[in-house]
């Protein structure tokens, strides 16, 4: 699977760096997330609780 | 529900218990989404009180904030409708983009999961100090006065510039402003009263800058400092009363529950967990939230339409038996993740994960301080927070 994050769409909350601080940051900035790592093995748990838990539906896995 | 039943008046609101929802309001999770009809004139809106429903609702951009909210879901002069005539500039949390994603990123650089964690030292420092004053008040103390209510406004204080000594005025106006047993008129004037102490103190941190939120605000010339003002004024308002009621209602909840408590001695990892089971269980945030629909949506057979209501009721959603297996019990090592006691969708909490770090170092430090920590009066004589906008205790007297 790969991430796909939106940024534009994407409001800062934090969750995807709480929950996978190895795929997931947030810029200095303005907290948006940054993807660290893309490629993830097919159903990583990891990965698919972030995009769960992200409330603004920024990230996407395919 | 038949399609000819006439929609029940309004959302209950008035708790049996301590720690759960209204009966009559959980009854009807029979329908997680459903018609009601609104205070004053009894137009018909919507409810949804299950997780899914609730949680797809303020993920949706089509749900909006609007101009302003015409009608409540109780009769109490509910946060939205009194206060969204006189929303002041910069107070995002009811603004729909571009305005809200401008104002939102002014702060959201401060509240990363990174920056929180390079905060803990600090936020342990306080703590500590809140620890050894409620010691120092002695037994019969007040755990809301000593402890639950000034580590979360010292650290927001620091954080945005706000002078702490300012304290009593600030609190006083923030709880007033979020009193829903006051008139409008009256939480409208607390309102302005802490948004001209705002406004106030742009100009000063412009002229004489410190290492703080407002310092940088004030220097943003992407800002007006009616928007610097109104920015402070959320992260002030929120940044002490979701926090101090979470630390109040979630000590005596813990104390209610010896078993959980003493699972949670035992085993201090368990903390993070911890939190978000008692967020999940509490949800402080217990009148619902409210949006408008701006164009219509289906919802499953359901079809919202253009300019109607609806309220999320963000304390049935964290109950809900489709979600969570036996959502009554409060279980310390369950996975609670998903529960929406920030809310959800763009708008959702901008300082949660401050409120995390706070109530991880807050909970672990107070039960590790104060081993014997009980109640000092008859739990049925501790004062809740039933007709104010934050769930919590109005006090805690407490003994060791």
């Amino acid at each position: 699977m790969r991430i796909d994050a939106d940024r534009e769409v994407c409001t800062s909350a934090g969750m995807c760096a709480l929950t996978d601080p190895g795929r997931f940051d947030q810029a200095e900035a303005d907290g948006r997330v940054v993807v660290l790592d893309a490629e993830v093995p097919e159903g990583d748990p990891a990965a698919l609780a972030a995009a769960e838990r992200c409330p603004s539906g920024a990230i996407t896995l395919r | 529900m038949s399609e000819t039943e006439e929609p029940p008046f309004g959302m209950p609101y008035r708790r049996e218990t301590r720690y759960d929802p209204p009966a009559a309001l959980l009854e009807l999770q029979d329908r997680p989404l459903r018609r009601i009809r609104y205070h004053p004139d009894g137009v018909e809106g919507w409810l949804a009180t299950g997780h899914a429903e609730s949680r797809r609702i303020l993920a949706d951009p089509r749900f909006v904030m609007g101009e302003r909210f015409l009608h409540s879901p109780t009769d109490l002069p509910h946060v939205f409708v009194s206060i969204s005539e006189r929303v002041p500039p910069g107070f995002f949390l009811f603004f729909d983009p571009p305005e809200h994603t401008r104002l939102r990123r002014k702060v959201t650089g401060v509240f990363t999961v990174k920056r929180m964690k390079e905060l803990e030292p600090r936020i342990a420092d306080i703590v500590d100090g809140c620890i050894a004053g409620l010691r120092a008040a002695g037994p019969g103390a007040d755990l809301v006065r000593e402890f639950a209510l000034p580590v979360p406004s010292l650290v927001i204080c620091e954080m945005l510039g706000v002078p702490y000594a300012d304290r009593d005025a600030f609190q006083r106006d923030s709880a007033d402003m979020l009193d829903l047993a006051r008139s409008v008129e009256d939480r409208n004037k607390s309102m302005a009263e802490l948004y001209g102490y705002l406004a106030a103190l742009v100009p000063a941190k412009r002229d004489h800058p410190g290492d703080d939120m407002l310092s940088a605000l004030a220097a943003d010339d992407d800002l007006h400092d009616t928007e610097a003002a109104g920015i402070a004024l959320i992260l002030l308002v929120a940044g002490h009363e979701t926090t101090a009621n979470m630390l109040g209602l979630g000590t005596f909840a813990l104390l209610e529950h010896p078993g959980q408590l003493a699972r949670l001695r035992a085993e201090p990892g368990l903390v993070p967990t911890a939190v978000e089971e008692l967020l999940r269980y509490l949800t402080v945030p217990h009148n619902g939230v409210m949006r408008i629909a701006k164009e219509d949506v289906a919802i499953d057979d359901d079809v919202i339409r253009a300019g109607e209501h609806v309220t999320v009721v963000l304390q049935t959603a964290n109950r809900d038996p489709e979600r969570y297996e036996r959502p009554s019990e409060l279980d310390l090592g369950r996975d609670a993740h998903g529960h929406l006691a920030f809310g959800h969708g763009l708008h959702q909490c901008v300082g949660q994960q401050l409120a995390r770090v706070e109530m991880r170092i807050a909970f672990a430090k107070l039960f590790a301080a104060f081993p014997d920590l009980r109640l000092a009066v008859p739990s049925e004589d501790i004062p809740m927070r039933v007709e104010m906008n934050v769930y919590g205790v109005h006090t805690l007297p407490v003994e060791w």
